[in-house]
């Protein structure tokens, strides 16, 4: 009987052999792997079993993973419990022949949506019995799928960094004058860039809505009418669209439409060796890059299996945390600026951010890029003056304008009745459309990995699980703001507690050794779960280099809360959500 | 009462209203334009006005902070420039977006390298600032840059003359850095020295 080590350390209580009980599931034993190989004609019972046998209930992320060398795909899930503890990684493996085809997990966990989109969008899987599989972060006229190990870019130089061209013999040359304008994009076959039309991949897009045309008691027909939200609306945060179809001021159906930031942030992370790749999580959530840095290097870590100094360890946890107290500022200012308040909160906000951003730019040279965690530690120790100036904000200041902006917000009548009762999302809702952080915690749902897998040293830490029960809106904003006084908390006994010591185990390398593997790190960043899904396959070079971003995994619900709402409303419900699009899109 | 928590709230705003009058005066005449008003700005202290003015006003940079990278050079004996790089290409390897070229000078009789760089291009458009190639530079050869107002109108491509810096500029933007680094490089030439003078007797 195969014992599963959980992919995030532990081991299971329960030693549970899927192997026996369904014919079509083999243990993985490759090296380094775990979990459980599947086949795709026993995915759904496997699934259905472990959700409601196992109560596996979170799908946190899925994703595809292309073996080239040995012909093969594989879509890789994996799914937690709410309730906390480890979680389970199972694969489906499939030939890699057009068309590939495995059976989609929406009705299990909703919260594939998007993902199993990504990945028809990005590998070239389809997924059956998805209701609506198009492509998501690509548009539709796009050739091929971006992330087959097959596929290369317009600018490709080499599959791998670094580039031989640098050195000995570098001679500059620009990236344009390589792939000239006009060569540096491909069509699909038959595809005529002058003739086409952007109505033409948006057919599927709005055939996807659901529009209805109703006759009331008189025998009067009314049409329901398509806004688009987007992409340059000012309240979407970015280059975020939204097709809205309304009946009257009433929202009905809603799709979110992205990937107008896509970069394949994935496919530059399987070109960069694994440090490299540290700067580039900086650019995901780029409000929180101290959290981003942390779940890729603890995936990194894992694989290495190298332990992170005690003194590195608690900077780690003042940084994160420091970190969410930002974001969660931010986010009021912002969610305020939604709402209309126009810029007196937001600037409150900001602040208190600049200060906070003032201790990242002393310890780690950037404001925001911070670029500051390396594997088994951080970059360099804290400087005294960065400390100090933590222990005023911590002590002095930060407890008080927390204070102040529940004086200001949280009793204001205009601001409750706008976030009252709005943007319902129940529990039940939110856990199988893999809500996470924030959100899912204002469902009532007590799920926070600092405690539910706890990674760090967030175990030592006394601290509370903010959750609301309402599910609405407001509760959203309490649960931040409690957060925040959390966070104090945390950091509280973090400076309490800090070491000396060094900070690196050993000298800084910049070519790190990577045994083959695969890893799965994540973290309760302040969006959501962040998680990293890394493979090795010994190089210098990530094999596989996923992103779960929470931004993107918790539009999933957009659609839902939405519904009946009116369309001012929308505004709030997605400012709520707290999306950025550089992780959004990636 | 409803609408208690509007008048709450507008308290607040009230109140920092005042304040930034308050401190204004309290600080008169040093507020503004001067590096201690600066730095009272952005203390834990600040209340009102916290914006700085740039770019009359520009807030200091602290030693870590990171731009650009340049090249340091020792200033030798008559005027003559001792570049520290001695093109390894380290830098150029770590880069992540790859914007660092190198061309090795090689030595035109023996054909052997020399440990000089003959060109070296950092494309400024498109380094990331992460600061990497100072991180891994074994001859504190390549350090990041305090200098942030690079905007032009062309692309900025940096090569040689453009990139080199004196040591002394270098100590004069990050001074701990520099004198510790310095007391290492200082250390490591006496012990190689004594090993040389032992090896000779």
């Amino acid at each position: 009987m195969a014992t599963l080590t959980s992919p995030s350390g532990g081991t299971q209580t329960e030693t549970l052999d899927l192997a026996a009980k369904f014919p079509g599931v083999v243990a993985d034993e490759r090296e380094n792997y775990s979990g459980w190989i599947v086949e795709k004609d026993s995915l759904i019972e496997v699934a259905t079993f472990l959700r409601d046998e196992l109560s596996y209930d979170l799908l946190s992320s899925v994703t595809g993973v292309d073996y080239l060398p040995e012909e093969k795909m594989e879509v890789v899930y994996q799914v937690y419990k709410t309730t906390g503890g480890p979680g389970i990684f199972f694969k489906v493996q499939i030939p890699r022949i057009d068309p590939m085809e495995v059976p989609s997990v929406i009705e299990i966990w909703p919260g594939a949506d998007f993902q199993e989109r990504e990945i028809w969008d990005l590998y070239g899987i389809k997924f059956s019995g998805h209701p609506d599989l198009r492509r998501i972060l690509t548009w539709e006229g796009f050739e091929g799928h971006p992330m087959r190990k097959d596929w290369q870019e317009a600018f490709y130089e080499e599959d791998t960094k670094p580039f031989k061209s640098r050195w000995p013999e570098g001679n500059h040359v620009h990236a344009e004058t390589r792939t000239p304008y006009g060569a540096n994009l491909k069509f699909p076959q038959k595809f005529d860039p002058e003739k086409w039309t952007p109505t033409d991949p948006e057919e599927a897009l709005y055939a996807s809505l659901k529009k209805a045309t109703i006759t009331d008691e008189e025998g009067l027909e009314t049409d329901q009418i398509i806004v688009n939200m987007g992409p340059q609306h000012p309240s979407t945060h970015g280059v975020f669209r939204a097709v809205v179809v309304l009946d009257g001021e009433t929202v009905t159906s809603l799709k979110p439409v992205m990937g107008y930031l896509h970069r394949n942030h994935e496919k530059i992370g399987e070109r960069n060796t694994f440090l490299q790749n540290m700067p580039y999580t900086d650019r995901l959530d780029y409000f929180n890059s101290m959290t981003n840095n942390w779940g890729y290097a603890l995936a990194v870590e894992k694989l290495m299996g190298i332990e992170v100094t005690e003194r590195a360890e608690h900077i780690r946890v003042i940084m994160s945390e420091l970190t969410r107290i930002q974001n969660h500022l931010i986010w009021i200012g912002m969610m305020l600026n939604d709402l209309g308040t126009y810029f007196t909160p937001a600037l409150y906000a900001f602040e208190e951010r600049e200060l906070i951003l003032d201790i990242f730019e002393i310890a780690s040279g950037s404001r925001m890029m911070c670029n500051y965690y390396r594997f088994g530690g951080v970059v360099r120790d804290m400087p005294a003056e960065a400390f100090e100036k933590i222990k005023g904000l911590v002590y002095d200041r930060l407890p008080g304008k927390i204070a102040e902006f529940e004086r200001l917000l949280t009793e204001n009548e205009i601001l409750v009745s706008r976030l009252k009762g709005i943007g319902y999302l129940s529990a039940e809702d939110a856990i199988a459309t893999s809500m996470t952080g924030p959100m899912l915690r204002a469902s009532g749902v007590p799920y926070d990995i600092r405690r539910a897998d706890p990674y760090g040293i967030y175990d030592r830490f006394d601290f509370d699980v903010v959750t609301r029960p309402e599910s609405d809106m407001y509760a959203r904003y309490i649960v931040r703001v409690e957060e925040m006084r959390q966070s104090l908390r945390i950091l509280e006994q973090a400076i309490k507690g800090i070491p000396e010591g060094p900070v690196l185990p050993g000298r800084p390398v910049y070519q790190v050794r990577v045994p083959a593997g695969e890893a799965y790190g994540r973290i309760e960043a302040p969006k959501g779960e962040l998680g990293f899904y890394i493979i090795s396959n010994g190089k210098p070079n990530p094999w596989r280099y996923h992103v779960r971003a929470p931004s993107f995994i918790n539009l999933t619900a957009l659609e839902k809360m939405c519904v009946g709402n009116k369309i001012a409303d929308f505004v709030a419900i997605l400012g709520a959500i707290d999306i950025v699009l550089g992780e959004l899109d990636r | 009462m409803y609408g208690k928590g509007i008048l709450k709230g507008l308290g607040v705003t009230l109140k920092r209203f005042i304040n930034t009058y308050v401190d204004d005066i309290a600080w008169w005449g040093r507020r503004y334009f001067k590096p201690e008003g600066i730095a009272h700005r952005s203390s834990k202290d600040a209340r009102g006005i916290f914006t700085i003015q740039y770019p009359e006003e520009k807030l200091p940079t602290p030693e870590e902070f990171r731009y650009v990278p340049f090249l340091v050079y020792d200033e030798a004996e008559g005027g003559e420039k001792a570049v520290r790089c001695t093109s390894c290409g380290i830098c150029s390897k770590v880069c992540p977006p790859q914007c660092i070229w190198i061309v090795r000078t090689n030595d035109p009789k023996t054909g052997k390298p020399v440990p000089q760089p003959a060109e070296f291009y950092i494309d400024a458009d498109i380094c990331m600032n992460c600061g990497f190639c100072a991180e891994y530079c074994p001859f504190d050869a390549i350090k990041m840059d305090h200098d942030y107002e690079i905007a032009s109108y062309e692309r900025n491509v940096y090569n040689l003359d453009k990139l080199l810096k004196p040591a002394s500029y270098y100590a004069g933007i990050r001074p701990e850095n520099a004198a510790r680094e310095d007391e290492a490089r200082r250390i490591k030439e006496e012990a190689k020295a004594a090993k040389a003078a032992a090896a000779a007797k």
